[in-house]
């Protein structure tokens, strides 16, 4: 148990220093790399209850997924030229109240959940489905979502489904002028479109129509 | 004190699989080499003993003693880690290969998401090294094979789908167990088809080798790297390769299992087997680089989110569909 303790409070140490060096570190890279070794010790204490469902889809969602999508968008930024413009310009100051006010609301929320626990300690009876130790969290988290809240769940999909168009149409635009290739032009050609045959007069030549 | 034996069996357990499995790498880039050479009449490495079998020990070590240059403009602690990650990850996936019923490192209930998670993780060795190297050949590696292994892992995680909806269990063993009777690859060849695909572009491989096209990019993401970090690299690589083919040979080809269960293919020992199915695969995969030329980038991305996904999730509704319509569901 002792070791289990001391496993906990490793990952714990990691994932919140890690997570203060998110905001902390003058690199964006940097930043985004503390973020996925956040996620990653996250995981390990979901895999750590007993979730191990939610720790691997933690891994292959967040760390395989969105943190690569992140990178690869921070990368190519040009951080530097955008630091500088961020700190000459007039309303130097204009981003920390509204961050202020934004981490006041989560830390307010914190409370009341934590809070939460102090006033009604039996809050864990108080869950809507009981909770089936015979079932591994994998099985148990698969008949919750697809019988248990089916149209919950297909109501959510479709909630994704709007926001996917939505991107598509924002970022889609058809450029002029990009020459594309198409397997089905390139196929169907035949020898009569491509080719053609020219008798060509001395000293006169031939006008080609491109 | 009876703690303290559990730790060192635990160590002397992942010794016995690590060693082997470095080894097999080391090996396997010999194979790798030869087969290439077969292909295109050439004779292949067959100086450095018996066949030429300990060339690659002699290459490792030459990379060790060669001197390791780091660039004054990286970033030199994501520079260094690059390697090591790509390494790390390559070897702890093996954690969860069952070789026989019994001889598996950690049996654990979702083994197949651990894989995946682990396969997914490999981008970052990539992105780490080609931006930390702080110029431009190794960049665009990076910034094109991560796009790579994302499209490619989609469809790789809708095929394990496919193959989870005849097991009905998250376990590895249980995923072997399943296929008693049949494998996978006869009921899910296509999808067989595009895993083995789909395995090519996550690891790398030739036609999909673009992170690291010679003509175009230098030697990619590793082009800064030298001595015994590029030889991490490339150690990552094929232990990264021969996962994938173990990945492939569980999933499809029943893993320890032998194929028919007779007299004289069930007295050889299980993890004979595995490795066979291992190094068939890998042969496969050798015998592609030699013969298939380069994909276009654009071509590769249509392959990947055009055909695979659209393919696989239609193959996904249809294993479903008739499963339910045979009632041939796993548990119940």
């Amino acid at each position: 148990m002792i070791a289990h303790a001391i496993v906990f409070y490793i990952f714990s140490l990691i994932a919140i220093v890690s997570a203060i060096m998110v905001t902390v570190s003058k690199n964006t890279v940097n930043s985004v790399f503390f973020l996925i070794l956040d996620f990653i010790s996250i995981s390990c204490l979901f895999i750590m209850i007993g979730a191990e469902f939610l720790g691997m889809i933690m891994l292959i969602v967040y760390v395989g997924a969105v943190a690569v999508l992140f990178l690869f968008v921070v990368m190519m930024l040009n951080v530097a030229q955008q630091k500088n413009e961020w700190f000459n310009s007039s309303g130097r100051s204009s981003h920390i109240p509204v961050g202020l006010l934004v981490s006041i609301i989560i830390f307010f929320e914190l409370i009341i959940v934590i809070g939460g626990w102090k006033y009604k300690p039996d809050l864990l009876d108080s869950i809507a489905i009981e909770i089936n130790t015979d079932l591994t969290n994998t099985q148990s988290l698969g008949s919750v979502i697809y019988t248990d809240y089916i149209h919950l769940f297909q109501l959510s999909g479709m909630v994704l489904l709007v926001a996917m168009i939505g991107a598509i149409v924002l970022t889609f635009r058809q450029r002029s002028g990009v020459k594309r290739q198409s397997y089905f032009k390139q196929i169907s050609r035949d020898r009569k479109d491509g080719i053609e045959l020219v008798n060509v007069e001395n000293n006169k030549g031939v006008k080609i129509d491109a | 004190m009876a703690e303290l034996f559990v730790f060192f069996e635990q160590i002397y357990r992942i010794l016995f699989l690590l060693i082997p499995v470095l080894v097999s790498v080391a090996m396997i880039v010999w194979l790798d080499r030869r087969v290439w050479a077969f292909v295109q009449k050439r004779r292949g490495p067959n100086v450095v003993g018996p066949f030429g079998l300990f060339q690659t020990l002699a290459d490792a070590l030459k990379y060790i003693f060669k001197e390791i240059i780091i660039p004054a403009s990286s970033n030199k602690v994501i520079f260094i880690l690059a390697p090591i990650v790509t390494m790390t990850l390559a070897l702890i996936a093996w954690a969860v290969i069952p070789f026989s019923e019994k001889f598996v490192l950690a049996d654990i209930n979702v083994g197949i998401l651990y894989l995946f998670a682990v396969s997914s993780l490999g981008v970052y060795g990539i992105i780490m090294g080609g931006w930390a190297s702080n110029s431009k050949y190794p960049f665009l590696g990076a910034i094109r094979s991560a796009a790579q292994m994302v499209s490619y892992e989609v469809s790789i995680g809708v095929i394990i789908i496919n193959v989870l909806l005849c097991v009905g269990s998250l376990n590895l063993s249980d995923i072997v167990l399943a296929q008693k009777d049949l494998w996978f690859v006869i009921p899910l060849f296509p999808m067989f088809i595009i895993f083995f695909i789909s395995a090519l572009a996550e690891t790398n491989r030739p036609p999909f080798d673009l992170p690291e096209a010679e003509a175009e990019l230098v030697a990619g993401y590793q082009t800064e790297y030298s001595g015994m970090m590029y030889a991490m690299f490339w150690l990552g690589e094929y232990a990264n390769i021969l996962l994938m083919c173990a990945m492939g040979s569980i999933l499809f080809l029943g893993g320890w299992l032998s194929p028919i269960d007779l007299f004289p293919f069930n007295i050889i020992p299980a993890p004979i087997w595995l490795i066979l199915k291992i190094l068939f695969l890998f042969v496969l995969f050798a015998l592609i680089k030699a013969i298939v030329p380069r994909y276009r980038y654009d071509q590769l991305m249509k392959l990947g989110w055009k055909i695979f996904l659209p393919f696989s999730l239609i193959y996904v509704v249809l294993t479903a569909s008739f499963l339910m319509y045979f009632d041939l569901l796993p548990g119940n």
